[in-house]
């Protein structure tokens, strides 16, 4: 089990994702609403992020959407569209079929999501 | 803080979750296996129809948790809050076609160094009474003392 995953979400995946979801929170989608309210730029959705970190899980454990049994994390820097996001991680426990595992993601020295754990079913 | 709200139980909401729209998530998210947009691909892995991805609990969720979170009982200034931290436990999976019913309550309201902490529950249900997912929303907000 092995969490790595790379991905950069394009100048339009906040309004894809905003679509998706249906949090179009202008932070997320509107440059000039961001810089109004003291942000460098639109921002990535928390959740977005989250789901990366998921996927990374998910991809881990062989790509079945049901070896993903929990998650949890805390948002800590911004996330920024047009810059890589690397997810990595490493296995913590194991308990037969059941892995932990502790993952974070950054954007170059920026750590968007820190201390997640994901508790995983391989081989299932 | 104002720590009434603790304990609050917001009424149930519904979603019926749909094919495109699972494709449209799993698009937005990046997923590429087959079982999220090919039925074919979903039912020879076992599924009743084509699954959604695990994080797609944040669609059919915030129907109910939103409602809670923007509650004047609860009284969080949205000005100062940000999504400081989640976490999801699965159960049965979700697949097209389901309705999914969430209820939210209000877990804890707390403070800590000027800080206020939110915590919401919200608990998930499939049509047969299954459980699907339960997530712990932490919303945090400055500036409160």
């Amino acid at each position: 089990v092995n969490i790595e995953l790379k991905v950069t979400p394009d100048k339009y995946l906040p309004h894809r994702y905003a679509g998706a979801s249906g949090d179009f929170n202008p932070i997320h989608i509107d440059v000039d609403f961001a810089k109004s309210v003291g942000l460098p730029s639109n921002i990535l959705h928390g959740l977005y992020s989250m789901a990366q970190v998921a996927r990374a899980c998910t991809n881990a454990a062989g790509g079945d959407p049901r070896s993903l049994r929990r998650l949890s994390v805390q948002f800590r820097g911004m996330g920024m569209p047009e810059q890589e996001i690397v997810v990595s991680g490493e296995v913590v426990d194991e308990d037969g079929d059941r892995v932990t595992v502790k993952a974070e993601a950054v954007q170059g020295d920026t750590r968007i999501i820190r201390n997640a754990e994901a508790e995983l079913l391989v081989n299932a | 803080v104002n720590q009434a709200a603790i304990g609050k139980q917001f009424r149930a909401f519904a979603y019926e979750v749909g094919k495109e729209k699972i494709a449209e998530y799993a698009h937005a998210v990046g997923e590429d296996n087959p079982v999220y947009f090919d039925r074919d691909s979903a039912k020879e892995a076992g599924f009743r129809d084509v699954p959604a991805p695990p994080m797609f609990a944040v669609v059919y969720s915030s129907g109910s948790v939103a409602p809670a979170i923007f509650d004047p009982d609860v009284g969080i200034n949205f000005a100062m809050m940000v999504h400081g931290g989640q976490e999801f436990v699965w159960g049965e999976p979700v697949v097209a076609g389901d309705v999914i019913t969430t209820e939210t309550n209000v877990k804890d309201i707390s403070e800590k160094g000027g800080m206020g902490f939110y915590v919401f529950e919200s608990v998930s249900r499939n049509q047969d009474g299954q459980e699907v997912v339960r997530g712990t929303w932490t919303n945090i907000v400055r500036g409160v003392s």
